[in-house]
Order: C-alpha cells, then structure tokens, then sequence
C-alpha cells in the first residue's frame, strides 16, 4: 500500500480555484486552512470574502464565510466578531486594492479599536480582478492599465506600507509581513499566520499579516520572473518582518 | 408601565431594546444624534452592545456583519448618512439579510440643513442603492406609533430576511409625548438556520453572500426576491382612513405632516367641506386600496409633503387618472402650517367658503 505523504487540508473545501497560473493565492488560501485545521477552529471561525481576485474566497475555506462590500471586510468582521461568542474566530482575506485603497478607513479603525480579528492581507501590488490597474502599494515605475508609463510619484503618489503604518496604532497587537516567494519563506509566511490566528484566539486584539504575493497575468511575466520580481522589486519597497507584537497584552 | 414622557429619537431607540433589538452600529448625525446616545447608554443595560463606527459606511457594514451572524440589529442615520449607507443596504437586500434602518430625514439636497423633510421618499421607496430592488418602508405619525412599528419592523425584517426602513422626520425625532410601552407576545419567525455563526454543531459551512456571477443563477435570485416582494405587498400594507366615508375630497399625508393636515380637514369641516384623509403608514408598500375604493367617489385629492412632490407620484399611480390630484409641498426645512393646507384644501374644492 502506498504511503500518503500530501493531501488537501480539511480547512479548505474540494472546489478548485479560479486563480491563474503562478499565482500565490492558491498557496496563501492553503496555509491559513491548514492552520485552522491545526489550531481545531474550522468549526468556530466565521471568514469574510472580500472584492477583488479573491472575493470567491467563500467557496474554498471550509468554515462559515460571508461576502462584504469592496474595503468593508473589517467592519462586516467587526459586526460579526463583536455579536457572536467569544470562542469564534473571525478573519478577513482582502487584497491591496480592497484593503489599501477603497477600504483605508475600515483597516485603520478596526485596528484602532484593538478588533479581536485577523487580517490576511494579500499584496500584489496590482488591481487583478479587474484586469490589472494601478493600486496604492504598486511600485514606482510600475507599469499597469492606469499607469501605462510607469508610475510617477509626482502624479501617482508613493506606494503605501500598510503594516509599518497599522504598526503606529496602539490597538495592532501582532503584524507582520511575509512573502511566499520560496519554499523558505512560505514556512515563515504559514507561522505569522498561526501566529496571528494564535493572537486572536488569545483574546489579544487585532492581528495582520500582509503576504507579498504574485500576480503573472497582470505583471505580463511568467511565474517563474514573478517569484524574483517579489524578491527583487517587492521585497526592498516591503521589507519583511515583524513590525509589531504584542505578546501578553497591551 | 404606564406612560412617560420622552422625545422622539429616544422613543425610536427605546421602541428597539422593546422589539428585542440588542446591537447597535452608527455614527453621529443631527437630527437623530439622541437616539445614538440614547442606545450607547442603553445597550450595556440589556446586555447588548453600542459601537460607533468610523463612518455611515462602516456602520452599515458592521450591521451586515452583525445580520449575518443572526442577530436584531439596527442602525440609524439622517438624510445625508443615509445615502452614505446605500451601498450596504443594496448588499443587505442582495445577501437577504434582516435589518432596521432609522433615518430621521433632514432638508437636502448635499448637506441641506438639519430642519425636517420629507425629502428622502423617493430613496427609500425606490430602490435607493443600486440593484433591483424595494424595501418595506414605515413612516410613524406620532410617538406611540413609533412604538408599535418598530416592533413589526423588526419581525418583517425576519419574516422575510430584508432589511426594514423607519422614516421619520426631524420635527417627529425632536418633539416630546407620552409614550406606553407595552409588551407584545413575540411573533412566531423561522428560525435564522441561515446565519454564519461557525459551524460547530450546525452542520457544514454556510455562506452568506450578495454575488451571483452566473446570469441564469442572479435571475432566479431576483425573481425570488420579487416573490417576496408579492408577499410583503399581500399582508405588510399599512395606511388610517380618516373621515374618508363621505368625503368628497381627499388629503395624503404621511408623517408629521398628516398630523397638520388633520387639523387643516377639521377646520375645513367646519366651513363645511367634506374632506378627509388617506394616511399611508407603509410607504412601501404602498396603500393603493383606499385609492381604488375612494376615487368613483370623491372629487379630488391634495397630497401635502415636505418635499418638491414624491409620494404625489405613488397617489397618482394609485387614483390612475380618475380624479385630479393636487400637491402642496415646502422644502428646505419649511413646515406647512395649518393654514397653508386649509388653503389648498379651499382651493381644492373650488372656492372661498
């Protein structure tokens, strides 16, 4: 009899993705289900989809998910955290267009507030859903749809950190950023999750990890040049690491 | 418990915590900022919660998440939030997730002022967000009112898992009644077996969720939704019939401004003109059959509004060209007196009597 050595976690459902090939989702989507299924919270948590490349998140995590409106996810989280007992886990699965830009206001106070939930924050530093637009955290000289020449700090502004910025806030308990750009690095992005699942389910207060992801379709390179493209563009702009942690309290 | 004396807007939230509203999500507005305060005092007491989002947005989105996890809750807001929290609501409608929204309506457009309205009908009773979609709209009278609406709100709400709006103006958010609160026997409601509250014990993974990508799958949700519209329409109409046996003309008012209109009818009665009044209660769905049984009879009717005329549209529709139909409306703020209306009830009725 052959010896099982890799098989689907149960914190995902059977349906496959829609995500294209080389994408990072994919592999993003599987570790926080294996951590729901190792922390044994897939029956408690409640995840919220939001808009953009993986706003048909509800069909692959296998727990209870509801859909908000574009940048909402954190106050539908909120609303969903705050009447339900306090044995639930709640999370949030947003990308940079939907958490950065449209929904600056919802991540800031939720974070301000100390909201006992998670954020999965997805980077790829482009608008994929709709076809590759330039969204807040795009890089400097990036070509996308709506910066064809590159963008320009003098008419696009500069990108936005997001972790360093929620870092300031007193009511972040743990943030971090990880990438998914090797084997090496997934390990360390799937313990920042555990870590921020862990976070909440202590009861200590608003946890994100923000996960440097691909996008090949929409940067117009293969996945192979995405993964160095993350390395070497991303990397620098969003330098990984721990940017706060609370540990025992507040 | 006999009767106290409150104001409007604390009647409003009061009425809520009696309906077994225990969650609360808003953001301060004029003229409703007491019923935030009033909820943010009161919750804690009933073992609820009061939070204050960051904006109308965000508070109509926590509502959604509250919703979606099975519990009674409400926000509230004046005209200008209100068009703020569309987008939720249009998500609520889409999501089929129960929920009440006050909106204590104030002069527009833009910033407007924050002197009474009626200037939102058409928002509320047609659609208001973007979709397709209608949502059972009540507009209480008086204080007591309130009340009593409030509880069916809340019950139509899960009945038929739609979000419910309660309409009110400023004058009505600010003026002072006694009140009774009495206790109702809880109406009989399916259970929320819908709600994503985690799966432990419940079964597998619920969702909920206003985005359907295959056109086949998004018609048969609408023409669900319009089933349920049909039954809203069947058994939620609520309207008062005042003097309108004999009458010859007909005022529409709903609102505060009913309540000057009565007095305007009974001054018009006593110059001898048989006037009396349709006062919808249910904006939507609205009350078509005391038109239907009124207009062989009467000679016409005058809707009165705080507004530049929006309901006069739904009286027209319903009296179908039988009769004239007349409008007066101030705006911006201004309250028609009880003279304006009983001149353009003279008027109406052909003459100076």
């Amino acid at each position: 009899m052959m010896e099982l050595v890799f098989e689907r976690t149960n914190g995902l459902t059977e349906k496959p993705t829609h995500y294209c090939p080389g994408c990072t989702h994919g592999i993003i989507h599987r570790l926080v289900g294996e951590v729901l299924e190792e922390m044994d919270i897939i029956e408690d948590t409640v995840g919220v989809a939001s808009v953009g490349c993986s706003v048909l998140a509800y069909d692959y995590f296998n727990c209870d998910m509801t859909q908000a409106a574009h940048g909402r996810a954190p106050a539908v989280a909120t609303g969903i955290k705050r009447v339900l007992p306090k044995d639930r886990i709640v999370f949030t699965y947003q990308g940079d267009g939907d958490l950065a830009s449209i929904g600056m206001a919802e991540i800031v106070h939720a974070a301000a507030r100390g909201e006992n939930i998670t954020v999965i924050f997805v980077n790829n530093a482009i608008y994929g859903m709709t076809g590759g637009q330039m969204a807040p955290t795009s890089l400097v000289g990036q070509k996308t749809a709506t910066s064809p020449f590159g963008r320009d700090i003098a008419l696009q502004g500069s990108p936005i950190r997001v972790s360093e910025l929620l870092a300031t806030l007193d009511g972040a308990s743990y943030i971090e950023r990880v990438s998914t750009h090797d084997v090496a690095s997934i390990i360390k992005a799937k313990k920042a999750i555990r870590k921020a699942f862990e976070t909440q389910k202590n009861g200590l207060g608003f946890s994100m990890v923000e996960v440097l992801s691909t996008c090949p379709t929409n940067w117009g390179i293969d996945p192979k040049e995405s993964l160095d493209w993350v390395k070497e563009k991303m990397i620098p702009e969003y330098p990984l690491g721990v940017y706060k942690d609370v540990k025992g309290g507040k | 418990m006999g009767k106290v004396l409150m104001k409007g807007n604390e009647v409003i939230a009061e009425a809520a915590v009696h309906a077994g509203c225990k969650y609360y999500f808003g953001y301060p507005i004029t003229p409703q900022s007491e019923l935030v305060a009033y909820m943010a005092k009161r919750l804690p007491e009933v073992g609820g919660l009061f939070l204050q989002a960051e904006s109308e947005v965000a508070a109509i989105n926590m509502v959604y998440g509250a919703a979606s996890a099975g519990v009674r809750v409400m926000t509230s807001s004046s005209s200008p939030g209100v068009s703020l929290k569309q987008e939720g609501i249009s998500y609520l409608v889409g999501a089929e997730l129960p929920a009440v929204i006050i909106n204590v309506m104030r002069g527009g457009p833009g910033l407007g002022s924050i002197q009474p309205s009626q200037s939102d009908y058409f928002q509320a009773t047609k659609g208001g967000g973007h979709g397709d979609y209608q949502i059972p709209v009540f507009a209480p009278a008086t204080l007591q009112e309130i009340v009593d609406l409030m509880q069916d709100a809340f019950d139509i709400a899960d009945r038929y898992r739609t979000p419910v709006y309660i309409l009110g103006d400023g004058m009505l958010g600010q003026m002072m009644e006694p009140v009774e609160f009495t206790e109702r026997k809880a109406a009989e409601l399916p259970p929320k077996d819908w709600a994503t509250t985690g799966t432990r014990g419940d079964g597998g993974p619920k969702i909920t969720n206003s985005l359907r990508l295959d056109p086949d799958d998004l018609e048969k949700h609408n023409n669900h939704l319009q089933e349920k519209y049909s039954k809203i329409k069947e058994n939620e109409v609520r309207f008062e019939n005042y003097l309108t046996e004999d009458a010859d003309y007909i005022v529409v008012a709903y609102g505060t401004v009913s309540r000057i209109a009565k007095n305007a009818i009974k001054k018009a009665r006593e110059k001898g003109i048989k006037v009396g009044m349709i006062r919808p209660i249910s904006l939507w769905p609205f009350p078509e059959k005391p038109f239907y049984e009124t207009r062989e009879n009467v000679k016409a009717y005058l809707t009165v509004e705080m507004s530049a005329g929006q309901m006069v549209e739904d009286v027209r529709l319903a009296v179908n060209g039988y009769k004239p139909v007349h409008f007066y409306g101030r705006t911006g703020g201004m309250v028609p007196s009880q003279e304006d209306i009983l001149a353009e009830i003279i008027k109406m009725a052909g003459g100076d009597q």
